[in-house]
């Protein structure tokens, strides 16, 4: 069978039980909505946490950016992974004890002032939607290339089908659904992974195989360092990046996952707080691994990838190369007219994307218009690698339709939470804590699914009409959660006499520090329209390590203007003192 | 046992103790292995891998993972010593 018809029945089969799901699951309270009732087990929602997290990002793009950056990329596998023993250790259990929906209701409690709950509320919004405008368009390149519909038409299908379950279910509906869409992306992702490395070191088990002998008797990664020396890269296992900015960027997405609010709410779902230390320990046992795999299939293709095309006649390479090639994701330019392809260190183009004229070279490659003249012939999309990979390896075609669903199901996985947080923030902390609070629960329910609704359409004009700087921002968002909510829930949490005037004042500054560096310094909207020069950056450190230096400006700023104001009042003292101490629990409340 | 509040806060600066152990490790085998000290331990090997990439591309996150169920272990062994365990 094809590809395309195999495509179709794995989608078609996963797609149903989804929905399935969904249906099963709806939501009849606000509790059910917002924390899926508070009696999900750990394991489950471990399953439904690592599914929400691992995005079509983590799971078409991670391995391809590390294929390129080498020790480089370590920063989000490191990144991505130790936030999540920040979160077990210093956030999720008290969370729970504290036993309220959001994570607003924490801050606007806990520092007793409605002006604080706004505050959080604004950062929730920003970060959420920072990063789900970036998802949606991810959902509808998936869908675009898979079902071979164009992009716009690729978001709304995309829109649709987070739509139902989003809005049928809640967060009920939500985390059943994640658990089945878990099963489906780590199995697509882990089948070709064991193929691969079978074939190239002889070990089936991907993590081994990356430090294991290729043909040959040399080690994998050593073959690989010298062939990126001999073509003019920098060694794989060398990296480019100064060891500050590797620093700062890894401690920035630590911090920033822990502080995202869509992974927080859910240790609000289960019933205890035990279960909530559990439930974080599953949820990074999950992720972790995919998250060593991506590596070695980054270290695979990389190597694939070489071997494969450097100097070799374009008339002699493989189909999936053309194939590629067809989609505009590989260019190639006969530069010295020899046929052959020079892949080596440095940009092919004179630009980012190659564009394309409508003609055929002499070998019947795709003539771009945009070639520049330095050695290097060819632009490889890092998208490709982990679509591409099953291919290179000459796999089954079923293996390939594999890799098409689960990138379905990790792009919509991660689009539906975000998106109930965002309807959460509004209906809940907005609208029920702030401006009607003698909302009924029906009306709250019926609050929430209209926000949602209204966020399903505005992350589909992002998806459909993506602003320029889209891209460039998602990786931000964890900065800005770095900034504003790590240090005001930690701080809330382990310094007692941390008061309301501190926490605002360092979410406050925290965050405005960390937009204005990242709009000077990314999309350049300040003076001119080119983004500020690396060389201008404050210490060394790229926008997205800024997070870390804002996250420090919050907590000095918070600590100082705290012990400068009177002490927090007595019941707020003692709400701390309750969370830090694990029994009686109960159930997540409104009130 | 000692007054609700005495037992509360001897509770509390337990937890803390094990808190600083576990983010000691956490921090090295993380910014110290991974990034700060990866050139001296790339000197020496893992199998195919140099030390320090190993530490930053795989060692660091089978190390959280560790320490995450390491923690769930200790806190239920405290929370039963306190008699918060329900």
């Amino acid at each position: 069978m094809s590809v395309q018809v195999w495509t179709w029945i794995l989608v078609g089969i996963t797609f149903s039980l989804y929905f399935g799901i969904a249906i099963w699951a709806r939501a009849g309270s606000t509790k059910e909505f917002y924390v899926a009732g508070g009696g999900v087990s750990p394991l489950a929602n471990g399953m439904a946490t690592a599914a929400d997290w691992m995005s079509a990002a983590s799971f078409i793009s991670m391995a391809g950016i590390i294929s390129f950056a080498g020790y480089d990329g370590s920063v989000y596998l490191m990144g991505w992974t130790g936030g999540y023993v920040l979160l077990a250790l210093l956030l999720a259990p008290y969370l729970r004890k504290f036993g309220k929906f959001t994570v607003p209701d924490f801050i606007g409690d806990r520092y007793y002032s409605n002006t604080a709950r706004t505050v959080a509320i604004l950062c929730a919004l920003i970060v959420s939607f920072t990063y789900v405008a970036g998802q949606m368009r991810g959902v509808g390149i998936v869908f675009s290339q898979f079902l071979q519909v164009d992009i716009t038409l690729g978001v709304f299908i995309g829109m649709a089908v987070v739509l139902v379950f989003a809005f049928l279910g809640g967060m009920k509906g939500i985390t059943y659904t994640q658990v089945a869409q878990y099963c489906v992306l780590i199995f697509a992702f882990m089948v070709p992974a064991f193929f691969i490395s079978m074939q190239m070191t002889g070990n089936p088990i991907p993590q081994l195989g990356m430090g294991g002998k290729v043909e040959g008797g040399t080690f994998l990664l050593d073959k690989l360092d010298a062939l990126h020396t001999q073509l003019g890269f920098n060694e794989y296992t060398g990296g480019t990046k100064s060891t500050w900015d590797v620093f700062a960027i890894t401690l920035a997405l630590m911090a920033g996952t822990a502080g995202l609010p869509h992974v927080i709410v859910r240790f609000f779902t289960v019933p205890k707080v035990k279960d909530a230390r559990k439930s974080a320990g599953y949820a990074l046992l999950l992720i972790a691994i995919l998250y060593t795999t991506a590596p070695a299939i980054a270290v695979f293709s990389r190597t694939n990838l070489i071997e494969t095309v450097s100097n070799k006649e374009y008339n002699t390479i493989p189909e999936w190369f053309k194939n590629w090639e067809n989609t505009g994701l590989i260019a190639w330019t006969d530069k010295n007219k020899d046929g052959k392809i020079q892949y080596v260190a440095g940009s092919a183009l004179s630009s980012k994307k190659p564009e394309f004229t409508n003609k055929r070279g002499s070998n019947g490659e795709r003539l771009i218009s945009n070639a520049n003249n330095a050695a290097n012939e060819l632009y490889v999309d890092r998208d490709i690698m982990v679509l591409a990979n099953p291919e290179i390896a000459n796999l089954p075609n079923w293996v390939i339709a594999l890799v098409a669903a689960g990138g379905l199901a990790a792009a919509l996985s991660t689009a539906a939470g975000l998106l109930l947080v965002i309807s959460t923030s509004i209906s809940h902390d907005l609208i029920k804590k702030q401006l009607k609070p003698d909302i009924s629960e029906k009306g709250e329910l019926l609050a929430a699914r209209i926000a949602i609704l209204v966020a399903i359409i505005i992350a589909g004009i992002f998806g459909i009409y993506p602003p320029g700087f889209v891209a460039a921002v998602v990786a931000l968002a964890f900065g800005l959660a770095a900034a504003s909510f790590f240090p005001a829930i930690v701080l809330g949490i382990f310094d007692k006499r941390m008061n309301k005037e501190g926490a605002i004042a360092g979410m406050i500054v925290g965050i405005s520090l960390m937009l204005f560096y990242m709009i000077k310094y990314k999309t350049g909207l300040i003076g001119v329209m080119d983004p500020r020069p690396a060389n201008e950056w404050w210490f060394g450190t790229s926008p997205e390590g800024f997070g870390t230096v804002a996250m420090l400006v919050n907590v000095v700023v918070s600590i100082i203007v705290s012990r400068a104001t009177p002490a927090p009042p007595e019941k707020v003292q003692e709400i701390v003192e309750s969370i830090r101490i694990p029994s009686g629990a109960g159930e997540a409340t409104s009130h | 046992m000692a007054s609700k509040k005495e037992k509360a806060s001897a509770y509390w600066k337990e937890n803390i103790k094990y808190l600083t152990i576990l983010l000691i490790i956490w921090f090295l085998v993380s910014f110290g292995a991974g990034i700060l000290f990866r050139e001296n331990l790339n000197e020496f090997r893992l199998g195919g891998f140099k030390l320090g990439f190993w530490f930053a591309q795989q060692g660091s996150i089978y190390v959280f993972v560790i320490l995450i169920f390491i923690y769930v272990r200790l806190m239920n062994r405290l929370d039963k010593k306190y008699g918060y365990d329900e």
